[in-house]
């Protein structure tokens, strides 16, 4: 028999958060939540892992970095070194000073904005997609929580869901 | 959830439910457009139109329209572009390093502050575009292969530093300010009833849905983009200091231009957030996030960094006698006691002596009081620029290129073009976008909101 989806929508953050928590204790996963605003501490409950992106964006700043770098070799000392205000470019590391704003704007480039396409992409954030909440009241001011779980279950969630202080309870 | 000290102000006065934010936020754009706020765009649209006139006159007929002349060859322009991008700083300032400070009153001045930003960065970009005089070879500004015997540009300039630092400020803020609005839009395409409205607002938030995946991975991203734009804020203006400072003139030769240029860009810009929000809080009544308390802590900002711009102002001025150089003596006596001596004078009382006078803790939360001063405050970051371009620039080594600055009707035309449009996107801005941070501030309501704070004190005693 193919799993039913309950969708239990709370009025506030701290019901969700303990529903949540008896459902972990009890062995069921909660499939996915949606609030108004970020929930603090409901990821390790609901096993949502640490995001990478953080450690995305420091790939991103590197590379960055090492074009910035390429780029101004190239440009001031390899294909066409100028004497500017008798300052002449000889080798990279003797103009390297006057180099560090630029090769750090281009850290900063590369790495903010790759950091933002990979979380709009990942998270599929873009001109056109549907809304991804179940329900459209959870952006403004109620919390919903989704649960997938076997028909046999079922009961045993929704007195959790409805012990726990959800205020409706839907089946998809 | 986040416990806070019952001894600190509440941030969100009277009895906000989530619900009760979302209304209030939204009000603006749902409700009618007012006939105070129609005069306003009139008004900033005319002005725009004005510079648009004068902008298309530089161009048809060259930088010769300018007041600008063989001696004092940066002016009008350079002074409105240097005023423009520091009042963008103060946008950065509040959403990046006020976040990383973890300052929960940000949240109701970051998003319009933001706005400010890119606003005023747009109206930084027109100076420096026209100034090169063929704005339709500004092309010539990035590095690309060309076509003049592989002549690169040069990257020990800091012009060119400025063109990345520029570029790259404006693009990471218009990212971070877009990141933030996102599940904003999602809250008002959710409650929008009018197709239209639910379109327009469903295509500005990209399928937001609010998922805790997504949370997580959104604060991560503020948090690290706040991480990256903060050196970032820091770098742009002390590269533009070094515009002046890596030159061989005499008052621009010196080494503390970066820390007082952004010390004096946090300064102007604050001023300028506080004008806008004091309209902002009164015509969308929003008096209950945006609180005394929040214009008491921006008018702190302003005496730190005015006093860090009056420091420096006198540090300048004793470096120069301790120096012994009498060309660096004769530029500052020159500033001071020469042709301009009024704009010296202006700058002094505006920046270094009025700021002072929000010590006192009743005039820092008088509402009209700060309107004026932040104004009065405006002013002088003007003359700043214009003291440090053209009395430096009108007396210089040879007497025989001393010569007056006069701006032409071109010069005032399109400054007073910028200013229309500054506040032609921002009025634009507080009508059809969410102008507090409304996600943020429902996080804080029950730490931070006067009933909860209220019931806990109860609870303690």
């Amino acid at each position: 028999m193919s799993n039913v989806t309950i969708h239990a929508i709370f009025d506030d953050e701290e019901p969700l958060m303990s529903s949540a928590k008896t459902l972990k204790s009890n062995g069921i996963r909660v499939k996915d939540v949606f609030s108004p605003f970020p929930i603090h501490g409901i990821d390790p409950v609901i096993g949502v892992p640490r995001t990478w992106i953080a450690i995305c964006a420091f790939i991103y700043g590197i590379t960055g970095l090492s074009l910035g770098t390429l780029m101004m070799w190239y440009m001031m000392i390899n294909d066409w070194p100028t004497d500017i205000g008798g300052k002449p470019s000889f080798a990279y590391y003797m103009n390297m000073p006057a180099f560090i704003p630029i090769s750090f704007e281009c850290t900063v480039l590369c790495a903010a904005h790759g950091m933002a396409i990979t979380y709009y992409l990942r998270c599929w954030l873009v001109p056109g997609a549907k809304a991804k909440n179940p329900d459209p009241r959870t952006t403004d001011d109620k919390f919903l929580m989704v649960v997938e779980t076997k028909p046999e279950n079922k009961n045993d969630i929704e007195s959790i869901l409805k012990n726990g202080g959800a205020s409706e309870i839907h089946y998809k | 959830m986040h416990a806070e000290s019952e001894i600190r102000e509440p941030l969100i006065l009277g009895n906000k439910t989530y619900h009760q934010i979302s209304e209030d936020i939204v009000r603006p754009i749902e409700g009618k457009a007012t006939k105070q706020w129609y005069m306003l765009l009139t008004l900033a649209v005319i002005c725009f139109l004005w510079g648009i006139g004068c902008l298309a006159y530089t161009i048809g007929t060259g930088i010769g329209v300018w007041g600008s002349n063989n001696g004092v060859d940066w002016a009008w322009d350079i002074t409105n572009f240097v005023w423009w991008i520091g009042i963008g700083h103060a946008g950065t300032l509040i959403s990046a390093v006020l976040l990383l400070f973890r300052q929960k009153w940000r949240m109701a001045i970051n998003r319009s502050a933001e706005a400010m930003t890119i606003f005023a960065v747009m109206c930084a970009a027109i100076f420096v575009t026209l100034h090169t005089g063929r704005p339709w070879l500004d092309y010539w500004l990035f590095p690309l292969p060309n076509q003049f015997g592989s002549l690169w540009v040069n990257f020990n300039s800091p012009l060119l530093w400025d063109v990345f630092a520029v570029s790259t400020y404006f693009s990471v803020s218009l990212v971070f300010w877009y990141t933030g609005l996102v599940p904003d839009f999602a809250m008002i395409r959710d409650r929008a009833v009018k197709p239209f409205a639910k379109k327009f607002y469903s295509l500005l938030s990209f399928g937001w849905g609010g998922s805790a995946r997504h949370w997580s991975r959104f604060e991560e991203v503020s948090l690290v983009l706040a991480g990256l734009s903060t050196p970032l804020v820091f770098s742009v203006h002390s590269i533009v200091s070094m515009d002046f400072a890596t030159s061989v003139v005499p008052g621009w030769h010196t080494t503390i231009f970066p820390p007082y240029f952004v010390a004096g860009a946090v300064f102007s810009g604050f001023a300028m957030v506080q004008t806008l929000l004091l309209i902002m809080r009164k015509v969308y009544h929003l008096e209950n996030y945006i609180t005394i308390k929040h214009i008491e802590y921006m008018n702190i900002v302003i005496i730190v960094t005015g006093s860090i711009v009056g420091v420096a102002y006198l540090t300048e001025l004793f470096i120069s006698w301790y120096s012994g150089v009498e060309y660096e003596q004769y530029a500052f006596l020159n500033r001071a006691t020469g042709p301009y001596w009024w704009a010296y004078a202006a700058m002094m009382t505006c920046n270094v002596i009025s700021p002072q006078i929000f010590w006192f803790k009743k005039l820092r939360t008088n509402l009209a009081f700060t309107f004026v001063m932040s104004i009065i405050v405006n002013i002088g970051m003007w003359f700043e620029r214009f003291v440090i371009i053209v009395p430096t620039l009108c007396r210089t080594f040879l007497p025989s290129t001393w010569n007056m600055y006069h701006p032409t009707f071109i010069d005032i035309g399109i400054f007073t073009g910028t200013i229309g449009m500054f506040f032609t996107f921002f009025l634009l801005f507080t009508r059809y976008f969410p102008v507090i941070a409304q996600a943020e501030l429902k996080s804080i309501v029950k730490a931070s909101g006067q009933e909860y704070k209220e019931k806990a004190k109860h609870a303690a005693h």
